[in-house]
C-alpha cells in the first residue's frame, strides 16, 4: 500500500491512478484544511508543499508523490497565521490556507520579502474577495 | 418585559402596536410588507468609538479560518454521503433526442438516477448552455461524471437568440420594460447650453466565489437536512420547502462558513433540488458541488447592458436633463436590475427620462452581483458627466457639487442621512493633486486623474432577530441564524454585544448558520446584513443587560436605575461596583436570556449610501496599456462598527472593480451562444500583483435616523464607481473617451484614435 509523509506522518492509502494529492488529502486523511476551488490548477487554492516548495494539490496525481508533504495544518503555529488575522488578510476564507502556504514557502526562502518579491511569489494565489493588500502586508510583517 | 409601543412618526399604530406596513429594500427592488415589530427603542451611541465599537477588531474568526479548521460546506463529509453530478446541455438552445439512462444507471458506483421531467426544471429542452438533464448519485464524484459520459445524449441544436437589441424589438424579454419620467424632458434639452450623447457598453461578469455553489442533503424521515453555500439560509428553507411540498421547519438549512457568494448564491438552484430528490431516492446523504466550469455559466453573472445616455446643462453647470435607454442581456431568467438607478437619484435633475429593457435570450440567467444595475448604471453616467464637464469647462468634482440632490431626486422625501458633500470635501486635497499628476506624463506614458460619485441602497429592515444567552461564566453568546459571507458579520456582531454588555470581545461568542439553532436573519446581501442584523443583536445584548441589572439591583440593594455595565463591572451612580461574575456566577445552570428585533425604517424617508472615488492613472499611448497607480475611496456608510473590515471591504470592492474595469469578461461564442470562458485561466480575475494603492477614509458618522446604531452596509457601495473614476482618468491623461468594458487595450487604442480624429477634424478651417 502507498505511503504519503504529510506534516511528519506517515499515512498509508489506497487510491485508484489518477487520483490527486488534494482528493486524498481531503477525502482519505480527512485534511480538507486544503481547498479545491477550481480543480485545475488555476487558483492556488489547493497549495501545498512539497518538500517545502508550494505545489498545487489538485493537479498533482498523489502517486507521483515522493517527498514530505506539509498542509496547513501542519503550518498551524507558523508566525504568518497570526500576521494573517492581525492584519485581516482574509475575508471569507477559502484561499487562505493556500495563500499561507505559499507564504510560508515565499518567507522561508525571503526572510524580508521585497514588496515585488511578495507580488511575485503569491500572484498564483487567487482572492476573489480581494484581502490582497492585508495579504501583502501580513507577509510584509509576517514576524510580528 | 414591557410591551413596547413604537411612535406614530416611526410607522407604530396605536391600535395595532406591532405589526406595522414597511418598505423593505433588497438590492433596490422595494416592496411594502406587513413587518412585525419588536423593538428595543434605544438611544444611539454617541459619534466615534464606543469600547469596542468603532475601533479596529481583527474577525473572530479569523484563526479558524486561517489555520484550516473552519469548515465550510465543500468540506462537509458525512456518513454514507454520495456525490451527484448533473448531465446538462452543451449548447446554447436544443432539444434532447436520446439518452440512455439506463447506460448511466448501470455505471460503476452509481446508486440512483434522475431522468428528464422527474425534477422542476430538469429536461430535454435546454434554453441555454448548462440547462440541467439527468443527475446521478454514485460512490465518489469521479464515478458520478464517468456515468453521465456513458449516457451518450444526442441533441438536436436549435437556433439561439443572442442578440439582446434584436429580443428587444421581438418583445423576447424576462420582464416588462420600465420607463421613468419626472419633469419635462425635452424641454430640458431645449434648455440646455450644452448636450452631451454617448453610447456605452458592459461586459458579462461572472461572480467566481472560490468555493463553488455546493450542499450536501440528508433526509431525516420527513424531514430534509441541508448544509449549504448560501448568502440566505432562510431563503433556502422557505424556496425548498415550497418546491418540495415541506413545511418549513421540516427544512434545516446549515451554513457554517462559506467561501463567498457576491450574490450568486441568494437562491436555491436546481443543483440542490436533484441532491435533494437523489438523497431521498437513496436514503444517504449527496453531495452535489458544481465544478469551476459549471459555475463559470449557470451560477449567474451581472449581465451585459447596452446604454444610450444623454446629459445635458446650461453653461453655468446645472443639470437640465439626463436621460437613458438601457438595454440588458439577462439571459433566460432572472430579473431587471435598476440600471437607471443612478440617474434617477444620484443627481439634482428636474427633468430625468429613462427606459430598461431585460433582453429575454438563449443565455445563462443573470443573478444578483454585487449593487447590480447600479455598477453598469453609473459607468454611463459618470463618464457622460465628466464629458458635459468638459465641454461646458467646469471642474468635474465642481459640477457634482453643483448638482448635488439635498432630498430624494425622484420623490422629495428626505434623506435619513447624506454625507456626499462631506464626502467631496474630503476629496478635494486628493484632487487637487490632479496637476502635479498629470506633469508627470511623457512622450509614451500620459497621466492623469478622474473621479465618480457613488450612490446605493444599504439600509436594511426588518425583520431580524437575535438572542444573547449569558451564562455562569459571565461570557455572551450571540444566537441568531444568520451566516457569515465573508464580510466579518461576526465579527461585527460581537463588537456590537460586547459593547452593549460592556464586555471584551474575547467575551463574546457568536453562533451563526443553523436555521433550527437561532432566529430568522436577513440574507447577507443587498448591504443590508450589518444594518438589519446589527440593530438586533445590539437589541438582545440590551435586553440581557436590563436582565442582569435586575438581579444586581435586587442582589446589592440598589435602585435598577442607578445601574450600568461597563469594562465587564456593574457600576453604581453612587460610586461602588462589581464584577460581572458576581452575579452571572450566581446562575449556576440558569441563564439570562436577551431576545432583541430589529425595528422599522424611518417612514418617509430615503436611506441610501454615498460616496466619491478618485482614481489615478498612467496610459501608455503607444499600446493602449493602462496602470492605475492609485485609487481614493471614501465613502458615507453611516456609523462604522469595525474600522478594519470595513477597510477589508472597501478594498476587496475596488479590487473587484478593477477585475471589472479591465481584466474580467464572460465570452459567448457569437454564433453558437456556448461560454469559452469557462475556466480561471479565461476568465482572468484579478491577483495580487494587479493592485494599485488603495486609500480608504470613511465619513463615520451615525445615520441620527437608522435604527439604534446609525449604520448602514458597505459591501457593495466599493464596487460602484471605481470603473467610472478610472476611465475618467483615462480621458483626463489622454483626451480618449473610453466606453466599453472591460476596458482592453483594444478599446483604449480605439478611444485613442477617435480623439485623435476629433482634434484633426476640429482643426480645421471651418
Amino acid at each position: 500500500m502507498p505511503e504519503l509523509r504529510v506534516n511528519g506522518n506517515a499515512y498509508s492509502f489506497e487510491a485508484k491512478v489518477g487520483r490527486s494529492l488534494a482528493q486524498v488529502l481531503r477525502d482519505d486523511l480527512g485534511l480538507t484544511g486544503t481547498k479545491v476551488a477550481c480543480g485545475e490548477g488555476h487558483c492556488g487554492a489547493c497549495t501545498v508543499q512539497l518538500d517545502g516548495v508550494p505545489v498545487l494539490s489538485c493537479i498533482t496525481l498523489v502517486h507521483t508523490v515522493e517527498g514530505d508533504v506539509t498542509t496547513i495544518e501542519g503550518l498551524r503555529e507558523h508566525p504568518l497565521v497570526d500576521a494573517f488575522v492581525r492584519e485581516d488578510a482574509l475575508q471569507c476564507g477559502f484561499c487562505t490556507p493556500g495563500q499561507i502556504v505559499s507564504a510560508a514557502a515565499l518567507v522561508a526562502a525571503h526572510p524580508e520579502p521585497t514588496r515585488d518579491e511578495i507580488r511575485h511569489g503569491m500572484a498564483g494565489n487567487l482572492c476573489r474577495c480581494g484581502a490582497y493588500p492585508r495579504i501583502e502586508e501580513a507577509i510584509s510583517s509576517w514576524r510580528g | 418585559m414591557p410591551v413596547r409601543r413604537l411612535p406614530e412618526d416611526r410607522g407604530g399604530d396605536l391600535e395595532l402596536a406591532r405589526l406595522i406596513r414597511s418598505e423593505k429594500e433588497v438590492e433596490g427592488r422595494y416592496e411594502e410588507v406587513w413587518t412585525l415589530v419588536d423593538e428595543d427603542a434605544l438611544e444611539q451611541w454617541p459619534a466615534g468609538p464606543g469600547a469596542v465599537v468603532g475601533l479596529p477588531a481583527p474577525r473572530i474568526d479569523g484563526y479558524a479560518k486561517a489555520r484550516g479548521e473552519a469548515r465550510y460546506t465543500a468540506d462537509v463529509r458525512l456518513p454514507g454521503m454520495l456525490h451527484a453530478a448533473v448531465l446538462r446541455s452543451p449548447h446554447a438552445r436544443a432539444r434532447l433526442t436520446r439518452l440512455d439512462l439506463a447506460a448511466a444507471a448501470a455505471a460503476p458506483g452509481v446508486l440512483a438516477v434522475v431522468g428528464p421531467g422527474e425534477v422542476e426544471g430538469v429536461d430535454g429542452d435546454a434554453p441555454f448552455e448548462g440547462w440541467p438533464v439527468a443527475a446521478v448519485a454514485a460512490r465518489t464524484e469521479g464515478e458520478a461524471r464517468a456515468a453521465l459520459r456513458r449516457a451518450t445524449p444526442e441533441w438536436e441544436e436549435l437556433e439561439p437568440l443572442l442578440d439582446p437589441d434584436e429580443a428587444v424589438r421581438r418583445g423576447s424579454l424576462v420582464a416588462p420594460s420600465r420607463t421613468y419620467e419626472r419633469g419635462d424632458y425635452d424641454r430640458g434639452l431645449a434648455e440646455a447650453d450644452a448636450v452631451v450623447e454617448a453610447a456605452y457598453t458592459t461586459q458579462t461578469l461572472n461572480h467566481n466565489p472560490l468555493e463553488t455553489h455546493v450542499c450536501v442533503c440528508e433526509w431525516r424521515g420527513d424531514s430534509l437536512d441541508v448544509h449549504v453555500s448560501t448568502q440566505g439560509i432562510w431563503g433556502i428553507r422557505s424556496e425548498l420547502a415550497e418546491a418540495l411540498g415541506l413545511a418549513p421547519d421540516r427544512v434545516r438549512v446549515l451554513c457554517e462558513y462559506m467561501g463567498g457568494g457576491f450574490g450568486a448564491k441568494e437562491g436555491i438552484g436546481t443543483y440542490l433540488l436533484l441532491a435533494a430528490e437523489l438523497a431521498r431516492r437513496t436514503g444517504r446523504p449527496v453531495r452535489c458541488a458544481l465544478s469551476r466550469r459549471e459555475e463559470n455559466v449557470v451560477s449567474g453573472n451581472r449581465n451585459a447592458t447596452r446604454q444610450h445616455v444623454t446629459a445635458a446643462a446650461r453653461a453655468d453647470g446645472t443639470l437640465t436633463a439626463l436621460g437613458g435607454e438601457f438595454t440588458c442581456s439577462l439571459g433566460w431568467r432572472g430579473w431587471l436590475p435598476p440600471t437607471a438607478g443612478p440617474m434617477q437619484l444620484l443627481y439634482a435633475c428636474e427633468n430625468v427620462r429613462t427606459a430598461e429593457h431585460g433582453a429575454k435570450l438563449n443565455l445563462p440567467p443573470m443573478a444578483a452581483f454585487r449593487a447590480p444595475g447600479f455598477v453598469e448604471g453609473t459607468w454611463s453616467l459618470e463618464c457622460v458627466l465628466d464629458k458635459l464637464a468638459a465641454e461646458l469647462g467646469i471642474d468635474p468634482l465642481e459640477l457634482r457639487r453643483l448638482n448635488h440632490a439635498e432630498t430624494d431626486a425622484m420623490d422629495g422625501r428626505p434623506f435619513s442621512s447624506k454625507q456626499l458633500l462631506e464626502c467631496y470635501r474630503r476629496a478635494e486635497p486628493h484632487w487637487r493633486r490632479r496637476d502635479e499628476v498629470r506633469a508627470r506624463s511623457d512622450e509614451v506614458w500620459k497621466h492623469g486623474m478622474g473621479l465618480a460619485s457613488q450612490i446605493w441602497f444599504g439600509g436594511g429592515g426588518p425583520p431580524s432577530y437575535a438572542w444573547v444567552r449569558l451564562g455562569s461564566d459571565g461570557r455572551a453568546n450571540v444566537v441568531t441564524a444568520m451566516q457569515d459571507i465573508g464580510t466579518g458579520t461576526r465579527t461585527a456582531m460581537a463588537q456590537i454585544a460586547a459593547e452593549e454588555l460592556g464586555l471584551t470581545l474575547d467575551d463574546v461568542e457568536v453562533q451563526v448558520g443553523d436555521s433550527a439553532r437561532g432566529p430568522y436573519a436577513t440574507i447577507s446581501g443587498g448591504s443590508s446584513t450589518l444594518p438589519s442584523m446589527g440593530p438586533a443583536v445590539r437589541s438582545a445584548a440590551a435586553d440581557a443587560a436590563r436582565q442582569v441589572l435586575e438581579l444586581a439591583a435586587q442582589r446589592f440593594e440598589r435602585a435598577e436605575g442607578t445601574l450600568r455595565l461597563d469594562g465587564g463591572r456593574i457600576v453604581c451612580s453612587d460610586g461602588e461596583s462589581w464584577s460581572l461574575a458576581e452575579i452571572t456566577s450566581l446562575l449556576d445552570d440558569g441563564q439570562i436570556l436577551g431576545k432583541g428585533a430589529r425595528g422599522p425604517n424611518p417612514a418617509g424617508m430615503r436611506i441610501l449610501t454615498f460616496g466619491i472615488q478618485l482614481a489615478e492613472v498612467a496610459v501608455d499611448v503607444g499600446t493602449g496599456e493602462v496602470r492605475v497607480e492609485k485609487v481614493v475611496a471614501i465613502h458615507d456608510v453611516g456609523r462604522v462598527i469595525n474600522p478594519l473590515g470595513a477597510r477589508s471591504q472597501v478594498e476587496g470592492g475596488i479590487i473587484q472593480a478593477l477585475g471589472h474595469t479591465f481584466s474580467e469578461a464572460r465570452l459567448d461564442d457569437p454564433r453558437t451562444g456556448v461560454v469559452l470562458t469557462k475556466t480561471l485561466d479565461a476568465y482572468k480575475v484579478p491577483t495580487i500583483a494587479d493592485v494599485p494603492e488603495i486609500v480608504c477614509e470613511l465619513v463615520d458618522l451615525p445615520d441620527p435616523q437608522l435604527t439604534n446604531l446609525g449604520s448602514k452596509g458597505l459591501g457593495e457601495p466599493p464596487i460602484v464607481p471605481t470603473a467610472a473614476a478610472i476611465a475618467n482618468a483615462i480621458r483626463d491623461a489622454t483626451g480618449a473617451d473610453v466606453t466599453s468594458l472591460p476596458i482592453t487595450r483594444e478599446e483604449v487604442l480605439r478611444a485613442l484614435r477617435e480623439a485623435q480624429e476629433r482634434e484633426r477634424v476640429g482643426a480645421l478651417p471651418a
